[in-house]
């Protein structure tokens, strides 16, 4: 965490890097600092690895390095950091695990390229919920920046998206997820089966909801329309009077004394959870599984309206040298192989490729967390930690369950400058 | 009162005549003392000056989405304040933050005053040996051995819903239900932000009271004042200056701060810094700048009305 009064000069450097013509001579400094050490043709690969934390196994990193003598270097920031460094500094990694919903602000910069999907072995294998947004052949809800709508490029250097299937994508999917709200039923009486739980008097005080403008404003609308306030046409991509009515609605809830506090960072919202300062709030999984884990009970609820779904996967940066970029479409394909995709399946994440990662894991396991089986053992995290004992069943159910039930999905809205203005707005209310 | 400040007077214009005079100084070249000078001046300019003037520069710029473009528009300054006339009475975005910000800087700067200057006056006066008054001005500052990231959080369990102070307050009867406006409310940011900085405010006051001539404070018994008189009429003048720069410390940081507004008001209230952060993540650095520059602004400005109050050099 950086004091308020650092960021100007972090401003101005990204500022600089992004290439002000006047300031070239810093832009190019900055550039040599990143410059990929000549290549040794026997010396093992470094893939520099961007992302976030969440994604960064150290278990796949040295996988991968004992299976392909690749070396995986990860490089750990925020959401908001990786979407800034692909703007910024495109040549400060080769590999960058990003969210599809990022991409309409990627791509037009023009920092990343598409990957050629006849080089992807498993290319065809790729979920359907991702391809094409359907669940065992049902159309799940496309709200907000769906992957279907931006994983194709009519080239591998585009600036715009294909309209139609073709043989460029713009992320390989490495997890994906479907998000809901995340309850103590140790402290809450009766049910919790609807999104306008979260805005409802009765947990007055007792409510969170995430103060990342873009997703927040998402869990927001599912809550209101749940209400019966109001239907939206797209709950990704409100029209200004949408944006003005759900912020309206919000500070009205805030002033109030609906939510407790607001949370931007994961820890953030497990300490609420764990604590028993909040009793509802927009969650995320491993969170949950987080407070389960101290023995508190947590439930990710499933609701009628359905999840919030989001997908995150491989990107390459167009800077990327030869060497480097073999490197990373061999590593992208053992990741789709198996081994990877059950590692982080184990952790309650969906991977690209479910036939694989079926081979990769023990049968009960499969049963576990995509079947919606009650566990026949008990179920371990891959490092080992007890998750839930045997007879447990996943929160919401099978795979089909949980990704076919996907109401809409993480966005930028194209009034994005205009939301974030009322966002702030809210929290000064 | 002014004999300390006529000595710092009278060796000033002693170095005065004496950078002057070249003639009369040792062997060293005159330009030994801009060459002493150029390492820190350079940091300066290179990590201070030039951040801030391309700041300034690009808080008129264009930007989009995932772009940023040179320009020359005054877009972002209306942004800032968008809504600010038309919405009068009722406050806009900024208004309502700053204000909200100017409720934490009073709060906070009479509080940490009120703490700080009694602290010190017990070490200066009250503390009769130098090496108790050095021990027990340490024993001050041990708290800031960890980060303060850490002192705030270690706020968190004790004002919570279940935290120690309900959980006390519950068992001694005093109260039937927690305390909800504990933690993640305008007391607990008011409340950390004391805990944070009241040293800024004790350390300045401390220095000015220790340069206190103690025949003054015998001199005022003598002439019949009492204690009250001699703290108003002596104490308090003569420390003036360093209850202004602790107040300068105080009052900057409060504004500028974010961390704690967002930890302890559970991100409920708002911050200049916590809007800043949010336009930064999502990549409009020319409204973020904007919002700086005006940022700076209030900033100096605030500082400019204090050193108004108070000439710290005529005093030092």
């Amino acid at each position: 965490m950086t004091d308020s009064r650092i960021k100007p000069a972090g401003v101005s450097r990204r500022t600089i890097l992004k290439g002000s013509a006047a300031l070239a001579g810093v832009a190019a400094a900055g550039k040599l600092s990143a410059f990929p050490t000549p290549a040794i043709a026997q010396e093992p690969v470094t893939l520099r690895y961007l992302s976030t934390a969440v994604n960064q196994s150290p278990a796949i990193a040295e996988k991968a390095g004992e299976e392909l003598g690749i070396n995986i270097e990860y490089i750990a920031v925020t959401t908001d950091d990786v979407a800034k460094r692909v703007i910024t500094q495109p040549n400060s990694f080769d590999l960058v695990d990003t969210e599809y919903f990022a991409l309409p602000k990627l791509l037009p910069s023009g920092n990343i390229m598409g990957l050629d999907a006849s080089k992807i072995k498993l290319s065809d294998k790729i979920a359907s919920v991702i391809r094409n947004g359907t669940v065992d052949g049902k159309k799940v809800g496309l709200d907000g920046t769906a992957p279907s709508e931006v994983l194709y490029l009519p080239a591998e250097q585009a600036t715009e998206f294909a309209g139609e299937e073709t043989g460029f994508l713009t992320l390989i999917p490495t997890t994906y997820n479907a998000d809901t709200l995340g309850i103590r039923p140790d402290l809450i009486d009766g049910e919790v089966s609807s999104w306008a739980s979260l805005l409802d008097p009765k947990f007055a005080g007792k409510a969170a909801i995430l103060n990342i403008p873009s997703i927040g404003i998402m869990d927001a609308a599912m809550a209101i329309e749940a209400r019966g306030d109001m239907t939206y046409g797209d709950k990704g991509n409100m029209t200004r009077e949408e944006i003005d009515a759900t912020i309206a609605a919000l500070i009205e809830a805030k002033n109030n004394g609906q939510f407790r506090a607001f949370w931007t960072d994961f820890n953030e919202s497990v300490n609420l959870m764990a604590s028993g300062e909040v009793v509802i709030q927009s969650m995320w999984s491993p969170a949950v599984t987080a407070v389960r884990t101290q023995g508190i009970p947590c439930k990710y609820q499933p609701l009628k309206e359905g999840y919030r779904a989001w997908a995150s996967g491989f990107g390459l940066p167009v800077t990327i040298a030869d060497r480097e970029k073999d490197a990373a479409y061999e590593f992208i394909n053992w990741f789709l192989s198996g081994w990877a995709g059950a590692h982080l399946a184990k952790q309650g994440y969906y991977p690209a490729v479910l036939e694989t990662t079926k081979e990769a894991m023990e049968p009960y396991e499969w049963a576990y967390w995509f079947e919606g089986q009650p566990a026949e053992q008990d179920i371990h995290a891959p490092d080992g930690k007890l998750l839930e004992e045997a007879g447990a069943v996943r929160d919401g159910g099978s795979y089909d369950e949980r990704m076919g039930a996907v109401a809409c999905w993480n966005a930028v809205m194209d009034e994005n400058i205009y939301m974030i203005r009322k966002w702030n707005e809210f929290i000064a209310a | 009162m002014d004999a300390p400040a006529r000595t710092g007077a009278s060796n000033a214009e002693k170095g005065a005549s004496r950078a002057t005079d070249k003639q009369r100084t040792s062997w060293t070249a005159w330009w030994v003392a801009y060459a002493q000078a150029a390492p820190m001046a350079l940091v300066f300019l290179l990590f201070f000056i030039l951040p801030l003037l391309a700041t300034f520069v690009v808080s008129f710029w264009n930007y989009t989405e995932y772009s940023i473009e040179p320009a020359f528009v005054t877009t972002n300054y209306q942004d800032v304040f968008y809504g600010c006339v038309a919405r009068l009475p009722g406050l806009c975005t900024t208004f309502a933050t700053y204000l909200s910000t100017l409720k934490f800087v009073a709060i906070v700067w009479a509080a940490t005053l009120a703490i700080g200057f009694t602290i010190a006056y017990f070490l200066a006066f009250h503390v009769r040996t130098l090496p108790m008054q050095i021990a027990l001005f340490m024993v001050c500052t041990i708290p800031f051995w960890t980060s303060n990231v850490i002192r705030m959080i270690s706020w968190i369990p004790l004002l919570g819903r279940n935290g120690l102070v309900n959980e006390i307050l519950l068992s001694v009867g005093l109260i039937s239900s927690p305390l909800e406006w504990l933690l993640y409310s305008d007391f607990a940011v008011a409340l950390a932000l004391v805990h944070l900085y009241t040293l800024f405010m004790v350390v300045p006051i401390f220095n000015s009271m220790m340069r206190i001539d103690r025949s003054l404070i015998e001199a005022a018994y003598d002439g019949g004042a009492s204690g009250w008189q001699t703290l108003t009429n002596v104490i308090i003048p003569l420390v003036k200056p360093g209850i202004l720069i602790g107040s300068i410390f105080v009052v900057t940081i409060v504004t500028g701060d974010y961390l704690t507004i967002g930890i302890m008001g559970g991100q409920q209230i708002a911050s200049v810094g916590k809007v800043i952060q949010t336009q930064i993540n999502f990549l409009q650095f020319p409204i973020a700048a904007a919002n700086a520059i005006v940022l700076l602004a209030v900033v100096l400005l605030t500082i400019w009305g204090m050193l108004r109050l108070v000439d710290i050099r005529k005093e030092l």
